[in-house]
């Protein structure tokens, strides 16, 4: 077939012009189709919108908490070692030599560091020579929840985030995402460095990610977690429903002032702390 | 067919050679794995049937239960209370990972990961 230049350039141009054509009579009937839906979806944003500015949303179930006394870790130096070794021991934690792989789910931590946000010109001597123990804030609005592509990590029915560790890949996501840093990646098989086994609770394997449960096994039958049980009668440390008006941490923060830690990022932490 | 005399023979002995998978395990499958079973317990969570071909949906149940729904509701057998709980339940009666998981796994080449995290009883 004999096929000239002016032929195919012919051809080539109404085929653009048809197919631009093409897709700006489709956009238009798309267009057309559309603006009740996006006025339907903003609405519903905009509602969505007031729904988050009123800032306690309403208490439906349990969101388990706690209330810590950091005077009282202050007037006992011994509770937050307490604390850590009840935790290490419930948990089957492993204990590395080199700090770089460390695995931990409570600790004790400089003022400065537990709250980046408050003051910290002419600290008394008092918050200058003691720790504040960190953990988990089983926030209300977890953003390692939301970060995990495998929803490893979730909110349980209690209001505590947990892990599944059957799912988790160790993307690690969820440890960029805490802006508390209170998670710990295996990065070694941690069986050989938990100094004793229990029996209760399983180890973990090389890559994944931990962090405190919040004792999920210990509360699911009946109990305190293993560091507000270690802290004992001291009351340094209180678990309970945030939801439910009689607990006891909520008479605690009723009559307390308390802080949460980087309050304006908005994860709504669940642990508070007496300063 | 030119050559018939080599290329027949040569055929069979290439048959033959390819096949040796097949005919040199014949008739020998090993034996059938025996699982220690427990001596002191009778019935399981499942009939023994179940078990064998549903452990692993079970387990996962189990696991979703617990964790995902914290629904730790017990299983009664016998007028005792069990957990959902492969190293409080199961390995509470299956004393030996050896000589009862292993012995069936081993056989059928599967290598679950149970073990990586959880503890398995000391022997």
């Amino acid at each position: 077939m004999d096929k000239k230049r002016r032929d195919f350039l012919k051809v080539a141009g109404i085929s653009t012009l048809a197919g631009l054509g093409g897709t700006a009579v489709v956009d238009k009937i798309v267009a057309g189709a559309s603006p009740a839906v996006a006025n339907a979806s903003t609405a519903a944003h905009a509602e969505k919108d007031t729904a988050h500015a009123k800032a306690p949303v309403a208490a439906t179930g349990k969101r388990y908490g706690m209330v810590i006394d950091v005077r009282k870790f202050q007037n006992d130096p011994s509770l937050g070692e307490k604390a850590e070794r009840a935790c290490i021991e419930a948990h089957n934690i492993p204990e590395f030599p080199e700090k770089k792989d460390e695995i931990k789910w409570i600790w004790m931590t400089n003022y400065e560091n537990c709250f980046p946000e408050k003051s910290q010109l002419y600290k008394d001597e008092t918050t200058e020579s003691h720790q504040v123990p960190v953990f988990c804030n089983h926030c209300d609005d977890p953003p390692c929840v939301r970060a995990c592509p495998t929803k490893a990590t979730f909110k349980n029915k209690d209001g505590v985030v947990i892990m599944d560790f059957h799912r988790c890949i160790g993307c690690r996501f969820c440890m960029a995402a805490c802006p508390y840093g209170m998670r710990s990646f295996n990065w070694r098989n941690p069986r050989p460095f938990i100094k004793e086994t229990n029996k209760q609770f399983p180890t973990r394997m090389r890559g994944v990610v931990e962090k405190c449960n919040f004792c999920a096994e210990r509360i699911g039958v009946g109990e305190q977690p293993a560091c507000v049980e270690a802290c004992g009668e001291s009351k340094a440390m209180v678990f309970g429903d945030l939801n439910d008006p009689h607990s006891e941490v909520r008479k605690i923060l009723k009559e307390n002032y308390t802080i949460q830690r980087k309050p304006s990022l908005g994860t709504h932490p669940s642990v508070f702390y007496i300063v | 067919m030119y050559d018939s005399g080599k290329i027949i023979p040569g055929l069979i002995i290439f048959v033959l050679f390819i096949t040796i998978p097949i005919w040199y395990n014949h008739g020998d499958a090993g034996n059938a794995p025996k699982p220690e079973l427990p001596k002191d317990a009778k019935s399981c969570v499942l009939s023994a049937e179940d078990m064998r071909s549903g452990h692993m949906q079970l387990l996962n149940e189990w696991r979703d239960e617990v964790l995902r729904d914290g629904d730790r509701g017990t299983i009664t057998i016998d007028g005792k209370q069990y957990q959902k709980s492969l190293m409080l339940t199961c390995m509470e009666c299956h004393t030996s990972k050896k000589k009862f998981c292993d012995t069936c796994h081993d056989y059928a080449s599967v290598k679950p990961y149970c073990w990586d995290c959880h503890i398995a009883p000391v022997e």
